[in-house]
């Protein structure tokens, strides 16, 4: 698809969104303030684990400005639910997960550092923090399972009473009889046991939201930092709150930021909502960065060991994993599904690996519940899968390109072992282009070069699967999905032909307002600055899934196509009138309804116009006004993929590690922008290196302290630790979307850990390394050197 | 307790009473309601509150307002010219896609206008360095790289 028209289709157009965001008239949650608005201030449990015994609150009921103070006894008394989780997962025995109650403030006991005890509220910030310093609770500790490989050892404290062992669930998937048969067979088994390390989102943007409630309409606002407004309404009002739907609007205005983390009902935005009736004045509450790190949803944290059986000519047999993914206090609201359906599902990756089996324990610990992070258990699926095949490679003296090579999948339709169905893909192409940029032939030279300057040079792959545009919402349901997955979209023509769009999608910083508008500016034949795009607002948009997953044009914009359609097929019968034509003589090109074979036509402004002013209309037939809805439903999961190539320097003195080549060779079907997407690729391949080399959520083994509790401590990549990228994309167009578009936004997450943790081992492979642990800081690696050379 | 402050925001004369321990940021933010200027941490790590006082980049979270008495102050609601026209490094975000989401982008604006004042043709690893106080988790920092050798170059 080329560019037809300026901004269409393939254009690089700028972003519609930037004015705004470079002049700082960026509208985000904590920049909306309302006429007597109070502020929140939740008080956090100090310990990982104790029982509370008694909370005073007078003195801080006593403090200048306070407002209000509720706890968990009143949010009880009022009769308000918890959290609920989203996903079902049932367990290798046929019964459902343990799915403990979560809360909104704490009940008799406090299960992480963080957890929330009170709140109270004030006439500014200062005073409701200085009122919360003053509440007295007595607290009784408790000793707390802290690591995901030990927590679910006999002894060890439970976090939730019905499950005593801290086992949510143990899952298996695939054929466990087959992947047994293939491995008693085998010439060669890699065995691998690693980490996948516990990540902190840290959007730059704090979660924040304002609750108002207005007597008058008996109804409530919510501005919330989301990126599913709807779903968010949708899980607060029916499972918690106890609301019609119809009488809560949630807006997510500007957001800063979500890689997952404002996926979830959290408790914050679902207590000053109830709060804010309570106390008849609107609430504002926007989590201090300390909160965040002990609040947001985490990512990742697997304890893992795989195995791959391969016979003599390094052709893949079968694969066994064994997972224990670390799920947290609370099962957040797709935190069951990460480990299981969104990570075993991807283990076959490029792969025609015949048979899989993987077992995954979900673990309750006392910290912050870990849900979806970019990626989510895509990353950590790959990192197995790549992992294990650069390690074969290397064990078996098989070139690291060639060893994929004889294992690629390349014929589609695919089926997998582990239950999914690629439609397409072409895994040689992105591979080949990625070597070719990377100069791969060139790399011993390369090598040699920086030896004399004292650096070890290596060279890591990575050849990675997704599945994205979740979901087909019966799949899902199967699998159990709590809710539907498909998406909506409004495209409502206005009486002189522009046009605004009201999308379930939600940009906070994809670029939806740039790119959805280029796609209706294509298909409309109409100016790309005639054309408005609007999300996060429950109030104006139809309905909505949200965005994640990658999920927002291949279903937020075939919805959106759906309903161009729809405006297509009643314009055309608008036209017919106008021309006095027969409907199915009209065809519509480049902004024009045309009787076919005529010189005569209609542009669609005339069209719009005639909808809204229908003088000369066929009244009889249609309906006045130009303005379609459609809802869309994936049939499939889509399967963008990509090769990853990363070299990096270590300076074996000092154990520092520098990236000093990166190639993305990626496929994500046709590309509406590829300015916009090759920024999503960088973005994510930030957050993947940082995970390689930089980041760890590091608790207290025994005490449950989260000691990376700031950003002194929690080293995120900076400007300087990071090099330029190469990005190139292939294309095969997804083969069931009418754009045939796969998403681009969770790649370089996903491909990238493998890629750079490999380059380290191929680095230090001539001392003897053969494994270095995520994150592979100057330190870890000064230590693998050691131990290797000990 | 309230003490008077008067200092010139965006070319503009301001007085106010403020309680002492008001920060710059909640000054910007709360009192004259220039929102552009953002808070993204509590440790003075993430740069989102970049402002330019007397011409020189600082953290606006990490100053009381009261120690910005009788200076000048420049957000990013001050950067574009008299008649809209964007500042040459907000043109040159733009055009190379240099932010994403928008949170961190004013302070990266103004921390990068500063490193070019100091340093009118930087290269690409004194970039980085120069703008390694200020967090941007959605661009990789590729284009924001781009962005600042483009407006250079076009000095």
């Amino acid at each position: 698809m080329g560019a037809n028209i300026p901004n269409g289709i393939g254009a690089s157009s700028r972003r519609k969104e930037d004015q705004r965001f470079l002049t700082g008239a960026g509208n985000y949650t904590d920049d909306i303030s309302v006429q007597g608005q109070t502020y929140a201030c939740f008080l956090r449990s100090p310990h990982a684990h104790a029982a509370i015994r008694k909370i005073d609150t007078r003195a801080a009921a006593a403090a200048p400005g306070v407002v209000g103070i509720f706890t968990g006894a009143d949010l009880a008394e009022a009769k308000v639910g918890g959290l609920p989780c989203g996903w079902l997962i049932t367990d290798v025995n046929g019964q459902p997960m343990k799915e403990p109650p979560h809360p909104l403030m704490a009940q008799g006991k406090v299960r992480h550092v963080g957890d929330q005890v009170a709140v109270v509220i004030a006439e500014t910030y200062l005073q409701a923090k200085d009122a919360a310093e003053l509440i007295e609770v007595d607290y009784d500790m408790l000793d707390a399972a802290v690591d995901v490989a030990t927590a679910t050892q006999p002894g060890r404290p439970a976090v939730h009473d019905i499950a005593p062992d801290n086992v949510c669930y143990v899952w298996g998937h695939g054929d466990k009889a087959a992947v047994d048969k293939a491995f008693a067979g085998a010439a060669h088994v890699t065995t691998l046991e690693f980490r996948n390390n516990r990540l902190i989102p840290n959007a730059i943007e704090p979660r924040a939201a304002l609750a108002q409630y207005s007597r008058s309409e008996d109804a409530y606002t919510l501005h919330v930092s989301n990126q599913n407004p709807h779903v968010e309404r949708l899980l607060m009002t029916a499972f918690v709150l106890g609301l019609p739907e119809h009488k809560v609007r949630i807006i997510a205005p500007d957001v800063g930021g979500g890689f997952g983390s404002k996926i979830f009902l959290y408790a914050e935005e679902t207590v000053i909502t109830w709060a804010s009736k309570r106390i008849n004045r609107p609430i504002k509450w926007t989590a201090e960065r300390s909160e965040s790190f002990m609040s947001d949803a985490h990512g990742r944290d697997h304890a893992t060991k795989a195995q791959l059986a391969l016979d003599k000519d390094g052709k893949f047999l079968a694969m066994r994993v064994t997972t224990k993914a670390n799920l947290g206090a609370y099962l957040s609201t797709f935190a069951s599904s990460v480990p299981t359906i969104l990570y075993a599902t991807l283990l076959a990756g490029q792969y025609a690996t015949p048979a899989i089996y993987a077992e995954v324990t979900g673990v309750f610990t006392h910290t912050v519940p870990v849900d979806a992070y970019r990626g989510a258990g895509r990353p950590e699926a790959t990192f197995v899968v790549e992992r294990l095949v650069s390690a074969a490679a290397a064990e078996m003296g098989i070139d690291q390109a060639e060893i994929r090579r004889r294992n690629f999948i390349r014929t589609f339709p695919y089926a997998t072992p582990v239950g999914l169905t690629y439609d397409t893909g072409n895994y040689e192409a992105t591979l080949a282009a990625a070597m070719k940029i990377a100069d791969v032939a060139g790399f011993p030279a390369r090598r040699e070069e920086a030896k004399k300057r004292g650096r070890l040079r290596g060279i890591g792959y990575s050849c990675y699967i997704e599945a994205c545009g979740l979901a087909p919402s019966n799949i899902a349901g199967a699998l159990g999905a709590r809710a539907g997955l498909f998406e909506a979209g409004e495209v409502r023509v206005h009486p002189t032909g522009s046009v605004t769009v009201f999308t379930g999608s939600h940009s906070h910083g994809q670029g939806h307002e740039t790119t959805f508008a280029q796609v209706v500016s294509e298909r409309l034949g109409i100016p790309f600055e005639s054309v408005d795009v609007v999300h996060g607002d429950t109030g104006r948009i139809p309905f909505g899934m949200g965005t994640y997953g990658s999920r927002s044009l291949a279903v937020g914009g075939t919805a959106i196509m759906k309903a161009i359609d729809k405006v297509i097929d009643k314009g055309r019968k608008i036209a017919a009138h106008l021309l006095e034509a027969s409907d199915s003589d009209i065809v519509f090109e480049n902004g024009n309804f045309k009787v076919a074979g005529t010189d005569k036509q209609v542009a669609f402004g005339q069209v719009a116009f005639a909808a809204y002013v229908p003088h000369n209309y066929p009244l009889d037939k249609l309906e006045p006004g130009l303005n379609e809805t459609a809802f869309y439903d994936p049939t499939n999961f889509t399967y963008p993929a990509g090769s990853h190539i990363c070299e990096v320097e270590v300076d074996p003195e000092t154990g520092v590690t520098k990236v000093v080549n990166y190639v993305a060779s990626d496929d994500f079907g046709n590309i509406i922008n590829p300015m916009i997407v090759e920024g999503q690729v960088h973005g994510g391949l930030a957050q993947g290196i940082g995970q390689a080399l930089l980041e760890q959520a590091v608790y207290d083994p025994e005490s449950g302290q989260l000691l990376t509790g700031s950003y002194t401590d929690y080293a995120m990549p900076r400007a300087d630790d990071l090099p330029s990228f190469k990005v190139d994309t292939q294309v095969t167009p997804c083969t069931h979307n009418p754009l045939g578009v796969k998403g681009c936004g969770e790649a370089g997450a996903i491909g990238s850990p493998p890629a750079v943790i490999s380059a380290i081992i191929d680095a230090l492979r001539e001392l003897g390394v053969r494994d270095v642990a995520m994150p592979a800081t100057p330190y870890r690696v000064w230590q693998a050197i050691q131990s290797a050379r000990a | 307790m309230s003490v008077k402050l008067s200092l010139k925001v965006n070319g503009r004369a301001v007085e106010a009473e403020i309680d002492p321990r008001t920060l710059l940021v909640q000054f910007l933010r709360d009192h004259l309601h220039l929102t552009g200027t953002h808070v993204g941490c509590d440790t003075g790590q993430c740069g989102a509150c970049t402002v330019h006082l007397d011409g020189r980049a600082v953290k606006s979270c990490n100053l009381l307002a009261l120690q910005a008495q009788g200076a000048e102050v420049t957000t990013i609601e001050g950067l574009a010219a008299q008649n809209g026209d964007m500042h040459p490094m907000q043109a040159a975000f733009k055009e190379c896609h240099g932010l994403q989401c928008g949170f961190c982008t004013p302070g990266m604006v103004m921390s990068a206008t500063a490193l070019l004042k100091e340093n009118p043709h930087p290269s690409e690893e004194q970039i980085r360095a120069g703008l390694d106080g200020n967090f941007c988790r959605c661009t990789g920092y590729h284009n924001i790289v781009k962005a600042v050798q483009t407006c250079a170059g076009g000095r």
